[in-house]
């Protein structure tokens, strides 16, 4: 991957076709748990039924990926928690889902593609970096906890695991981290 | 940037205009507050990206505050009317930043 640079008013990074299937498959993946919680697009696309809480979750997630990119919005007070979930979780879903929908996107219009083996560039607006930013970041918390990262020193832990898979993830992770970095960067 | 963000993504369930004046009394005597809880996954770089671009701080402030995240656990970034604070947890939660909010102890 070629860190992300700045063009005039667009930014640009340029990714191995595996890096970019990588990518799209774990933003991918946060959308399928996203959605096994809150229904596909149809059912939650209501702007009206999200905007006057007819019928959002009141509970927090029970998976911990979920618990995390879901939070409570009251941290001792569970029935404030729960009145916030109600009436804004499925609208938050939403922007996380469009956000994942951006990176995808984007990687095909690049030309990220099954079976190519060209680089995949890819140009983002303001916008666009902007939702790449918050996927990379649903992505990020996505592996941390399936890593069980809960600290500073955990990462430094998983990075040097004996487990291959464990180790392999936490590969993952760094390099999203560094993508992350360079695109904060670069969007200045 | 930032406010469009939030007004275009945010809840805003409670948009119901209140009595300017009630509402100063009411900001003055009962304020909320906007608390982000440190996370060992997101880049500080980001974070501070986060406070300037949502909130228009400056990069001074918004260094100093990612800074107390992470060297203090939390920090409140916000304060004032409960609805908008609501809204800024939520556009917190949207970025992917751990976010809550609660009645200042004042």
């Amino acid at each position: 991957m070629k860190p992300f640079v700045r063009r005039r008013q667009t930014v640009v990074g340029v990714f191995e076709q595996n890096e970019a299937q990588l990518m799209a498959n774990l933003t991918a993946q946060v959308v399928e748990l996203l959605r096994d919680r809150n229904g596909p697009p149809e059912s939650s696309a209501d702007p009206l039924a999200a905007m006057v809480g007819m019928s959002g979750p009141v509970q927090p997630p029970e998976d911990p990926v979920l618990a995390r990119l879901l939070p409570d919005a009251y941290r001792d007070d569970p029935e404030d928690a729960a009145e916030f979930r109600r009436y804004t979780e499925q609208a938050l879903t939403s922007t996380k889902v469009a956000n994942a929908e951006t990176v995808i996107s984007t990687l095909a219009d690049g030309g990220m593609s099954e079976g190519a083996h060209d680089d995949v560039e890819v140009e983002l607006d303001q916008g666009q970096v902007l939702a790449w930013l918050r996927a990379l970041t649903d992505v990020r918390i996505a592996l941390a906890v399936r890593l069980g990262i809960d600290s500073d020193e955990d990462a430094e832990r998983v990075a040097d695991s004996e487990d291959p898979g464990t180790a392999a993830m936490a590969d993952v992770y760094d390099w999203l981290g560094f993508v992350q970095e360079t695109l904060v960067q670069a969007a200045g | 940037m930032g406010s469009v963000t939030a007004a275009a993504t945010g809840p805003a369930p409670a948009e119901i205009a209140p009595d300017p004046e009630l509402d100063d009394m009411v900001e003055l005597e009962d304020p909320w507050v906007t608390i982000v809880w440190n996370d060992p996954v997101n880049l500080m770089s980001y974070v501070a990206f986060v406070f300037r671009t949502y909130f228009g701080y400056t990069e001074e402030k918004a260094t100093e505050l990612m800074l107390a995240v992470h060297h203090e656990g939390k920090a409140v970034v916000s304060s004032g009317r409960r609805e908008e604070q609501e809204r800024h947890v939520q556009a917190m939660h949207e970025y992917g930043l751990w976010a809550t909010l609660e009645r200042s102890e004042l």
